[in-house]
């Protein structure tokens, strides 16, 4: 059973100084607690030690008197004895010092490394100061593309190998080796395979010279001129650890920083090279208002009196519930909480989503016992009811695959597609589209399974009920596998599950950055801030609002459909582009041409902001402080470095002077302001004070609810989850869910959280009843569509960033290799498919993981794509193929 | 030299026929007796047998074979892997012995595994051993037909497969622990220490034993014969015989397999029927005594026995006065005429060319230490060149001093100040008249650099 190991510790001598190390680590690393820095190239502590470069040797005293040994990969001992002062160790680490310098050339002077360079560090502080190398240096061609992101400078490579060892150990994408031997060793890539790997960025990051540079930096900044700030990055909901760094009031760099809890360091590149697309010409940077059919630039008085007079008459002509405020998942906290209330406290509408019908229900997602990534990490069993986590959450994948490498945690998939995690799973159920119910209840049933459920295999199935013993501790990784069949699937086998398991905790996989944040604190149909019900909050929030909607409204696909039948009036868009994201373009077509008036506030021109009469211009990461939520519930801040392009505001602004302009007073002037009222009135939030974030302790975040209200919880330490089905309930809603349905926590909904004085107890959200759902038959005449997103897409983000554009793939219709046959459709050839929707025509390609009468599309590859097919309304979405 | 017949061990064959490679040879002449005897005992009393005759590892590093044996961690899966990466200059016994009784190779191989209970054997081989590799193959061949390998061997209960893997031309590949990476299908580069012993954790983080292709081959006549009378032979922990790989400046360069201790290098070189003296009679100026890594030794270290003790506890040349080794057993004789400034660059850049480059002291070091020996052959070093020479040397192998200290994570980086510490030490007025010696407006040629593109 993976349990976190508790550590042993024990005391060693450093140079006089007794240090408190812990057994199993390396002397490297308890020097370096007890305040003792020895030099090191090869050694990292988040991979292996590979003792290459030997800069680390130090005096150790043994039976057989002193010796030098390599700090990295001697493990340390009790009463270990060290000296790293000694003659002979400043000898060794001079002479590593002058061998490592005699081939590596010096240009510094146009080294991107220069300033921030290890090797440059370390010559200065221990190194010989000439050389005595007369010969002519070792030659490579310089620099070497091995991706469309890394450049490789062999002549300037010290072989300490840990890129490769990142790529190999880390990443799992072994596309560099060490080629060649001896003095002609180098780092290299096969002919015609590049280093193509979602993390390639974090090799640059940590090549201790500057032999790996990164095409979208390189050339660009010296390190002595780049500002910095730690921030977290928020292009999906992981929630990484940065430092943004910036020249001249342009973001020039993002690198991860060591987060225990969340990321080690690491970054996926789409995260890391994102930043241009802040630095983008394209951002919006005036408001705009529609004149003539045409976007014109505005002053914001003009802009929000016209956002204001449109909704408020379409407010006062058809009342609130015609209305409705649809995104929110790219806020920080404070905008979504802002947001919240002038949707529901000022324009009184419940349709509020801040989901675009391609995320899960808000009830199931508060509702649920929540997991954290290291509960997962942990975990005897972690059930991945989810898309491809390497495709969009690439950060919680390499986690997941360090989890099932290292702690032998076990892995089951439901899936209809091969995933990143598939190599690492130890079951892989890879079932018919829509069925995952049938599978669940096959792994939850009496007995073992004799026969195939869904296409899965009796053994598969035997194989994971077997890792799902009721003692064995289980978390699930939920989220949206396939946007081609409703969420109805997914929601029921999770509910199922945790019906049947009730200590198993769950772990969001909805992507968008801060959708956790935005859900928790109310852009959700039926909910307020604080993960409270519209019914158990009505009370407290009408008090601090005024008012608050009597009934639940509607989510983004009813409040689309609503527009395109004409009723609905007034509609906001916060950076949500429908048109681009939402399962079903055909209907979010027709709602936003059916939707009387439309504001959209937003960063970027996109396809559903073109659509808007007023257009307001907005702040996104590194240009406003603030915090966000990732899928743990993880509260951390967010760093401000640049800011805004022309006369943007952050979002909470423009709800505050929208609130002005609609006659009304939000009472929020400032972030820590609002802050403040978030924690006096949000019941997930208590105790969640600006102080506490700010703190330096909370540098990892903060998991909402907190543990206790008073003691911070120690940063990086699992909080009060021992028992997770207890502690994650606690502090979350309930809905109008039957009695009965979940664990029964009694009467008292009090929780872990020592709530203000003033505050009520907070109430609690409940997933709702499992209900028994069966798969829709499959006909045999077509294929079912499975459709889920890819890293690199034709999203605003990654085609404002100039390095990433070019590394989105062309779509295809991938099919399994004997449809292909059944077909007659041949490989890479051209199909025409039809839905119910429409009809498209599409490149084939084989794909044998997928199941037999299924089919995959990219949901975000352009058009036509699989928004053209899918039609939300339809639990499942089936292909008629025909060769083209 | 005593009068008294010593066997041949494992040359018996090889001395005696020309198809000593043959099954029909090796079964007429006593093959798989050993085999059938050690299957008759317990694997623990073949152990204690091995441990009895005191065998050291022919392999360079001289550990008792049994001892090693003992070692091994109690776990299911265990493997033996032979050494047959024979790469050193040289040194060629193992060549021989694969090439001219492949099969007393595979019997020794089966009595070790099954000493030791292993479930699979490798006998990883040099590449370049075309026709060894060949004869191998046969000889598992023959050893499966003739129910000496597979399931139940001869009816024993004993089960064990053999896979032959070649190598792929790498001298560091020898080294156990690159060794067991090139056979898992990595880059041959040596393991990090801990964990110290293949025993411990080899193969596939199995424990393994590694021995040597000659070690294996004693096997079949210590089962037959006794420990006992293994250990007769030789005297101190240096028991039995041994082949000793004779080449250079002597009039009869080849194998001879001779008694340890009782044989001293004088024996070797000068004896009628061994090396027969210096070829035309010339005065011998060194010779290397245990294979290229070896300290050198000089005319007053012929008396010395060929013993792993009285060699290795001799008094040496290099600072410190420790001795040399052994190592593979391989001599090479040097005559008064050798220009030892350029034998000592060609054995250094033999190391050079054959770093496997992963850490620095030797990579960078092995390379540097080429370039500066080149210059100074070549008539073009500068003043101070001999100090750097012996920094560089010293950063490697830090003290200089034999047994080696070392940076580096094995012994191939320091095996190459070796050569150079030796003969900068013995005959240090040979490199400073070379220094500079070059005619007055002469080039230096271009430096050899490895990964020129």
């Amino acid at each position: 059973m993976p349990t976190k190991p508790t550590v042993e510790t024990f005391t060693i001598t450093v140079d006089g100084r007794e240090v408190e190390a812990e057994k199993g680590e390396m002397i490297i690393a308890a020097a370096e607690r007890g305040g003792t820095y020895i030099p090191r190239f090869c050694w990292h502590p988040r991979m292996k030690p590979v003792g290459m470069c030997r800069m680390c040797v130090v005096d150790v005293k043994g039976p057989r008197g002193w010796g030098l040994v390599p700090a990295c990969y001697v493990p340390v001992g009790p009463n270990m004895e060290v000296n790293t002062q000694s003659p002979r160790v400043k000898k060794a680490q001079d002479g590593i010092l002058e061998l490592l310098l005699i081939n590596h050339p010096l240009d510094c002077p146009v080294c991107d490394k220069g300033g921030e360079c290890p090797l440059q560090d370390h010559t200065l502080a221990f190194g010989p100061g000439e050389t005595r190398m007369a010969e002519e240096k070792r030659h490579f061609e310089k620099p070497i593309p091995i991706s469309d992101l890394v450049l490789l400078d062999r002549e300037r490579c010290i072989m300490c190998a840990r890129c490769t060892r990142f790529a190999d150990e880390v990443a799992g994408d072994p596309f560099i080796q060490i080629i060649d031997r001896g003095n002609g060793s180098q780092i290299n890539v096969f002919p015609d395979e590049p280093f193509a790997s979602y993390f390639s960025g974090n090799t640059v990051q940590i090549c201790p010279v500057g032999a790996l540079t990164a095409s979208p930096y390189r050339f660009k900044a010296r390190p002595w001129d780049l500002d910095q700030v730690e921030s977290t990055c928020t292009v999906c909901a992981v929630g990484c650890r940065v430092a943004l760094q910036s020249s001249s009031n342009r973001l020039t760099r993002m690198l991860g920083l060591d987060s225990e809890p969340v990321n080690h360091g690491w970054l996926c590149d789409k995260g890391r090279f994102s930043i241009d697309a802040v630095n983008s010409e394209n951002r919006l940077s005036t408001p705009l208002v529609r004149r003539d059919g045409e976007l014109v630039e505005a002053s914001w008085g003009e802009a929000l009196d016209a956002a204001a007079a449109g909704l408020r008459a379409a407010r006062d002509l058809h009342g609130p519930s015609t209305l409705a405020v649809l995104g929110g998942a790219r806020l920080a906290d404070e905008d979504a909480y802002a947001w919240a209330k002038l949707a529901k406290g000022v324009l009184g509408t419940d349709n509020v989503d801040c989901q675009m019908g391609d995320g899960l229900p808000a009830e199931v997602v508060l509702g649920l016992p929540r997991a954290t990534i290291e509960d997962a990490t942990w975990a005897d069993t972690v059930i991945l009811l989810a898309p491809d986590l390497k495709e969009e959450l690439p950060v919680l994948h390499l986690r997941l695959r360090e989890a099932a490498r290292d702690h032998g945690v076990a892995i089951i998939e439901l899936s209809s597609r091969a995933t990143g995690l598939t190599v690492d799973a130890k079951a892989s159920l890879r079932h018919q589209p829509g069925w995952a119910p049938a599978v669940m209840a096959a792994l939850l049933a009496e007995g073992d399974p004799t026969e195939s459920v869904a296409g899965v295999a009796p053994e598969a199935l035997q194989r994971a009920r077997r890792l799902l013993a009721p003692d064995r501790s289980v978390v699930v990784v939920l989220g949206r596998g396939s946007l081609a069949e409703s969420a109805e699937p997914t929601v029921q086998a999770a509910l199922a599950l945790h019906r049947a398991r009730p200590s198993a905790t769950f772990l969001p996989a909805l992507r968008r950055g801060n959708v956790n944040g935005a859900l928790e604190l109310g852009l959700a149909p039926g909910l307020l801030p604080g993960a409270t019900s519209l019914a158990d909050g009505a009370t407290r929030f009408a008090e601090a609002w005024g008012s608050v909607p009597g009934a639940r409204g509607l989510d983004t696909t009813a409040a689309l459909a609503e527009a395109a039948d004409g009723r609905l009036h007034g509609l906001v868009l916060l950076g949500a582009d429908p048109l681009t994201d939402h399962p079903d373009r055909w209907l979010a077509r027709r709602g936003l041409s059916g939707a009387g008036f439309v504001v959209a506030v937003d960063a970027f021109r996109t396809p559903s902001v073109e659509q808007a009469d007023v257009v307001l211009p907005v702040a996104i990461w590194g240009e406003r402080p603030g915090t966000t939520t990732n899928i743990e519930g993880r509260v951390t801040r967010l760093g401000q470095k640049v800011v805004p392009p022309g006369v943007a505001w952050a979002d909470w602004m423009v709800a505050s002077e929208l609130a002005f302009a609609l006659d009304a007073d939000l009472g929020l002037e400032s972030l820590a302001g609002i802050a403040t009222e978030i924690e006096r009135l949000a019941p997930s939030r208590a105790g969640l004070t600006p102080a506490r974030i700010d703190d330096r302790a909370a540098r990892d975040g903060l998991v909402v609810p907190l543990a206790t209200a008073d003691a911070p919880p120690v940063p990086g330490e699992i909080e009060a989850n021992d028992d997770p089905g207890v502690a994650a309930v606690q502090g979350h809603v309930e809905t109008g869910a039957p009695a009965g349905v979940g664990p029964d926590t009694g009467g008292e909904p009090g929780g872990p959280v020592a709530a203000p004085s003033s505050a009520p107890a907070p109430a609690r959200v409940r997933p709702p009843a499992p209900s028994p759902a069966a798969g829709v038959k499959t006909d045999a005449y077509k294929l079912r569509l499975v459709s889920s997103r890819t890293l690199y897409d034709a999203g605003t983000i990654v085609q404002e960033s100039g390095a990433l554009a070019k590394l989105a793939a062309t779509p295809a219709l991938h099919v399994h290799p004997s449809d292909i046959n059944r077909f007659s459709l041949g490989d890479g050839g051209l199909v025409r498919v039809t839905s119910s929707r429409s009809v498209a025509t599409l490149t084939v390609m084989a794909d044998p993981t997928l199941p037999r009468g299924a089919c995959w599309l990219a949901f975000n590859l352009g058009s036509p794509g699989a928004a053209d097919l899918i039609d939300a309304n339809e639990p499942i979405t089936d292909l008629a193929v025909e060769s083209a | 030299m005593e009068t008294r017949t010593v066997p041949r061990i494992v040359t018996s064959r090889i001395t005696a026929y020309d198809d000593s490679h043959t099954i029909e040879r090796f079964l007429a002449t006593g093959g798989y007796d050993g085999l059938r005897k050690a299957l008759s005992m317990t694997p623990e009393q073949v152990q204690a047998e091995v441990l009895t005759s005191n065998l050291l590892g022919r392999g360079g590093a001289g550990f008792e074979a049994g001892k090693k044996w003992s070692m091994m961690r109690k776990a299911p899966t265990r493997y033996l892997v032979i050494n047959g990466d024979e790469s050193e200059p040289a040194t060629f016994k193992d060549h021989m012995l694969v090439e001219g009784d492949p099969n007393q190779l595979v019997e020794g191989t089966i009595i070790s595994a099954y000493a030791i209970q292993a479930c699979q054997a490798f006998i990883y081989l040099r590449g370049e051993f075309a026709l060894g590799l060949e004869r191998v193959q046969q000889a598992v061949n023959d050893a499966y037909r003739n129910g000496a390998l597979g399931e139940d061997i001869f009816g024993s209960g004993f089960s064990l497969d053999i896979v032959v893997q070649p190598g792929a031309g790498a001298y560091i590949c020898g080294e156990e622990t690159a060794l067991l990476e090139s056979l898992e299908g990595r880059r041959g580069m040596p393991r990090i220490k801990p964990p110290y012993f293949p025993a411990a954790m080899g193969l596939y983080g199995e424990p393994t034993i590694v021995n040597n292709v000659e070690t294996m081959a004693n096997m079949p006549w210590i089962i037959s014969n006794g420990g006992a009378a293994f250990a007769a032979l030789g005297a101190g922990r240096s028991t039995g015989t041994r082949i000793f790989a004779l080449s250079g400046h002597v009039n009869n360069p080849a194998n001879y397999e001779v008694e340890m201790v009782k044989t001293t290098f004088r024996n070797l070189i000068y004896d009628e029927g061994l090396g027969g003296g210096i070829r035309g009679g010339k005065e011998l100026k060194c010779f290397v005594p245990g294979g290229a890594s070896a300290p050198w030794f000089g005319p007053q270290h012929l008396d010395l026995p060929l013993g792993q003790d009285e060699v290795g506890k001799s008094n040496g040349v290099l600072p410190g006065g420790g001795g040399s080794m052994l190592g593979s057993g391989s001599i090479v004789v040097m005559d008064q005429d050798t220009d030892v400034v350029r034998a000592a660059w060609r054995l250094a850049r033999f190391f050079a060319r054959e770093s496997c480059g992963k850490c620095t002291p030797c990579r960078e070091g092995t390379s540097w230490l080429d370039k500066v020996m080149k210059r100074i052959v070549d008539g073009h070093g500068r003043p101070g060149d001999l100090e750097l020479l012996r920094d560089v040397c010293d950063n490697i192998a830090p003290g200089l001093a034999f047994p080696y200290a070392m940076t580096t994570i094995c012994f191939l980086g320091p095996s190459a100040a070796m050569p150079i510490m030796s003969a900068l030490t013995m005959f240090p007025e040979e490199f400073e008249r070379r220094v500079g010696s070059a005619p007055a407006g002469s080039l230096p040629g271009k430096p050899e650099t490895a990964g020129v593109v």
